[in-house]
């Protein structure tokens, strides 16, 4: 009957640190509230109708008293703030070295691929001690990609990417959540990440065989979708090389001005749904949108492909 | 004072505002008391239906899987209904538009608020939201959550979404014509002598309320309308597909339900604001304090929408300064409770129910006010954002303090309504099970929320379960503290008016005429010369200790 959980497992490096701070608000919540608990049930014992007591002069106000106890609570907030938005801003900025997955949600199930090739639905493996970066977008309405254990949890947008990043300390299995309410099924939206040793894990990528990866698939999808015709070496349609662009500065014409926007996952998305916004400068709006032809998952497989050649020369 | 002799002299027809008891007379009044009554039997029945609504998820939520609604889709069509009956024909109207209306003008020393017809008016578009609420109810409802977030709202809900928007928007005009008419009333009819810092701290909160009110919900009109524009034509402003932005949506909505939490809350303020001082017999400890700090929150109260959207994908600078403004604005709430307390302090206190609801709120608004301190803190708002966490911190806020200050406002001025008492020990008993009640179903889930069971789940993990159950079974205690009242102060009203002018001994203004007042409030114009709150504690003690001089 008393064995259910009053506190969630720690399983990440985020996880420690959250829990210290809460631990800390915890401690001024539990203070707080018994100074004015015992406070109100002293005054209401001491000065009870009828119970004598000594009430001249009641004070009506007290400027040194107000102050005191809008600096306090002034002091305590901003200690809360300083450390809450430290362990914060770690959380959104990914180390460099962190292993990519992308993440699609749809209602009302997670669909997720790894960038060895292997993908999985529902089920997130992952490798114990290295960092982990989750690339995520959605197919339809807002969700919100949510591990308890690791203390982390990001909207997943349609039309946006987000990402979010852990590294998980624990090996075993933890649940996954959506945490946006996104239709009917939202409560079964749930899934299970399992956190296992680094050998464990490489096995388990190459269980299925060693497929092709995300970004051989990308690269497939760029020539089945006839990009490779107008981006690779046309001889008649002027279409920019894309080989190096990702993660470098972009010219874009904006009527007379040029400026430039750093080619990310959402330049090379929208430059593929919704091409005619930014068009790299001395190019003509040619390119036809792709807007419900590729799938989220394929998106995500396609920009793969082009950042695996953003060390590649252009030949131009 | 003397008003008790003019009740007495009242012997010949009745004059008092319930006399004309004809139908018509009510559906067409213009008078304050009566809009205030009828906002009260109006409220009151949207509060059971939304109550009703919560028991049934309550018990769903007894077992990990769905047993009592027969489809996910019914749950989360009860938990919107139950969210915006609760905010939008409840929460926002329930202290303003009951004792607001009704006590404003008595407080002030006016003969009515400055537009009685548009009060009256208020009403009735109030009835007509309400009315399509419960028509969307029955024809099957909306399963979108109070919060209506695009793109599911406009695009993938096939439910009544626009019928909702347009009860809402239409609901949000009669909170600001109750704004508007209080704003204008303060400003314009008070009372020879009746200074701003002589005003009652509960005007002052009301007057900080309709400022939001004023300024807040015609913004929550119109994304609610671009929402169903959205629907019906097919507009690309929140659509990511048609071009438009997702969050967008979000900004807007919170730009007035932030804020809006505040209409909801000051109110509460408001109320205990005058219980502590009447019970403690004594001045309020830093009454200037206090009505600066509702003012503030009102105004700080625009700026922290954002704290809503930490996990949304807005920059995080833009979470990082959403953060500290959301610390500040609790600091004044920090102030109000630290001042209610020092008031007790070499005062004469007795625990009437009033004083009862007033001290649990104290301590449940602290505990809601200080999870807000976690819950403004961006990294544990990561973990528990839309997790039952949230669900128990609004609940304390709201349910703890709002609804506990109503239900102790009604208390403290069910004399003045009706001329009736009504029966102490079933008070007491009420307030005792609300506060326990209240604590057993909404503590467990603080601790649900840190473990992560996320909010709208119909069906959860079954290591929640223990929890769970206890918090459903704090819900039917807290129910039954929630339904005596219904009872007991409906049987008083079988009693002779035995209340007299002033059961509480209190010092405003609308306990110096008789109970229940009459139509025109004061026989002569008013003159105030003195601040509000002059108790002594000491001559309380005296006449205290006059009536019991047989245990001396
Ligand atoms: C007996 C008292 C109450 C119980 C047992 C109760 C229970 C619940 C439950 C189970 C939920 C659904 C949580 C979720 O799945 O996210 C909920 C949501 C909510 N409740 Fe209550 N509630 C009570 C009283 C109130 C009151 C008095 C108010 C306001 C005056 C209120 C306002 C809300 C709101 C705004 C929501 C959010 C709805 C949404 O998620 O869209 N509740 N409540
Ligand atoms: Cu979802």
């Amino acid at each position: 009957m008393w064995d259910f959980p009053l506190f969630p497992s720690q399983a990440s490096t985020n996880a420690a640190k959250v829990d210290a701070l809460m631990l800390f608000e915890i401690g001024v919540l539990v203070f707080f509230t018994m100074l004015i608990c015992i406070l109100i049930l002293g005054f209401a014992v001491r000065y009870r109708r009828g119970k004598a007591a000594d009430r001249s002069n009641p004070p009506t106000h007290s400027l040194s008293m107000e102050v005191v106890w809008i600096a306090v609570p002034m002091a305590l907030s901003l200690v809360m703030y300083a450390w809450s938005t430290r362990i914060f801003f770690d959380l959104f900025s990914p180390p460099a070295d962190a292993a990519q997955i992308d993440v699609v949600g749809k209602q009302w199930m997670w669909y997720i691929q790894h960038p060895q090739g292997r993908s999985e639905t529902n089920e997130l493996h992952v490798p114990l001690g290295r960092p982990m970066k989750l690339n995520m977008t959605s197919q339809d309405v807002i969700h919100s990609f949510y591990i308890p254990d690791f203390r982390i949890k990001q909207d997943v947008l349609p039309g946006r990417y987000t990402s979010l990043w852990f590294e998980p300390t624990k090996v075993g299995e933890y649940n996954l959540f959506c945490a946006e309410y996104c239709g009917t099924n939202h409560s079964i939206m749930i899934g299970k990440v399992f956190v296992m040793e680094p050998a464990d894990y490489e096995a388990w990528l190459s269980e299925k065989g060693v497929g092709p990866s995300q970004a051989e698939e990308g690269e497939r999808l760029f020539v089945q979708h006839h990009c490779a015709g107008c981006h690779r070496d046309s001889q008649t349609v002027h279409a920019p090389k894309l080989e190096g662009v990702y993660g470098r500065p972009v010219p874009i014409q904006e009527g007379k001005d040029v400026r430039f926007v750093t080619a990310d996952d959402r330049y090379i998305r929208d430059s593929i749904l919704l091409p005619k916004n930014e068009v790299v400068a001395g190019y003509e709006a040619i390119m036809p949108s792709f807007k419900d032809q590729i799938s989220e998952p394929d998106l995500l497989k396609i920009i793969a492909y082009i950042k695996s050649i953003a060390n590649r020369e252009t030949s131009q | 004072m003397n008003a008790a002799a003019h009740a007495r002299h009242d012997d010949g027809p009745p004059t008092d505002y319930l006399s004309d008891t004809s139908v018509a007379s009510w559906l067409l009044t213009t008078d304050h008391k009566r809009v205030g009554i009828l906002y009260l039997i109006s409220v009151t029945l949207f509060f059971l239906v939304g109550g009703v609504i919560a028991g049934l998820m309550r018990l769903e939520l007894m077992t990990p899987k769905g047993d009592v609604f027969s489809t996910p889709d019914t749950y989360n069509r009860m938990f919107t209904m139950h969210g915006v009956i609760m905010i939008f024909f409840f929460l926002v109207p329930s202290i303003p538009a009951v004792l607001g209306n009704f006590l404003i003008p008595l407080m002030i020393g006016a003969r009515d608020l400055a537009f009685p017809k548009i009060n009256l008016l208020s009403w009735y578009v109030y009835i007509i939201g309400g009315v399509m609420g419960i028509w969307i109810l029955i024809h099957g409802g909306v399963d979108t959550g109070w919060t209506f977030y695009t793109p599911f709202s406009t695009m993938y809900s096939n439910t009544m979404v626009v019928t909702a928007a347009v009860a809402v928007f239409i609901t949000g005009f009669s909170s600001i014509l109750t704004g508007l008419n209080f704003i204008v009333t303060v400003h314009t009819m008070r009372a020879p002598g009746m200074t701003w810092f002589r005003l009652p701290l509960f005007v002052w909160s009301q007057y900080a309320t309709a400022l939001i009110m004023v300024l807040g919900t015609p913004v929550l009109a119109i994304s609610v309308i671009l929402v169903a524009l959205e629907r019906f034509f097919g507009f690309g402003i929140f659509d990511p597909r048609l071009g438009g932005d997702p969050i967008l949506f979000q900004h807007l909505f919170w730009f007035y339900s932030h804020p809006a939490v505040y209409i909801m809350v000051l109110p509460g303020f408001a109320v205990v604001s005058e219980i502590i001082p009447c019970f403690s017999r004594r001045p309020i400890f830093g009454y200037r304090f206090i009505a600066f700090a509702s003012v503030a929150i009102a105004i700080f109260g625009f700026l922290v929408w954002g704290h809503h959207m930490f996990v949304s994908g807005q920059s995080m600078y833009a979470g990082a300064v959403f953060s500290i403004l959301s610390f500040l604005v609790a600091i004044p709430s920090a102030i109000k409770v630290f001042n209610w307390t020092a008031t007790l302090y070499k005062g004469s206190l007795r625990f009437d129910t009033p004083m009862l609801y007033a001290l649990g709120f104290i301590g449940l608004f602290t505990i809601g006010g200080l999870t807000g301190l976690m819950v403004a803190s961006l990294a544990i708002d990561v973990h528990v954002h839309d997790t039952y966490f949230i669900v128990a911190h609004f609940h304390y806020i709201m349910v703890g303090g709002t609804t506990m200050a109503y239900l102790g406002g009604i208390h403290f001025w069910w004399p003045k309504i009706s001329g009736r008492m009504y029966s102490e020990i079933w008070g007491k008993l009420s307030a005792l099970l609300v506060f326990v009640g209240f604590n057993l179903t909404f503590f467990p889930q603080f601790l649900l929320g840190y473990l992560g069971m996320p909010r709208r789940y119909f069906e959860y993990r079954p290591e929640f379960q223990v929890l769970n159950v206890m918090s459903t079974a704090g819900a039917s205690i807290l129910a039954v503290g929630f339904l005596l009242p219904l009872f007991y102060l409906g049987m008083s009203l079988r009693r002779p008016r035995d209340a007299g002018p002033n059961p509480w001994g209190a010092t405003g203004l609308e306990w110096q005429i008789e109970s229940p007042p009459t139509t025109h409030n004061f026989h002569e114009p008013v003159l105030v010369t003195c601040g509000p709150y002059m108790y002594s504690p000491e001559e309380a003690e005296r006449e205290y200790a006059s009536q019991h001089v047989h245990h001396a």
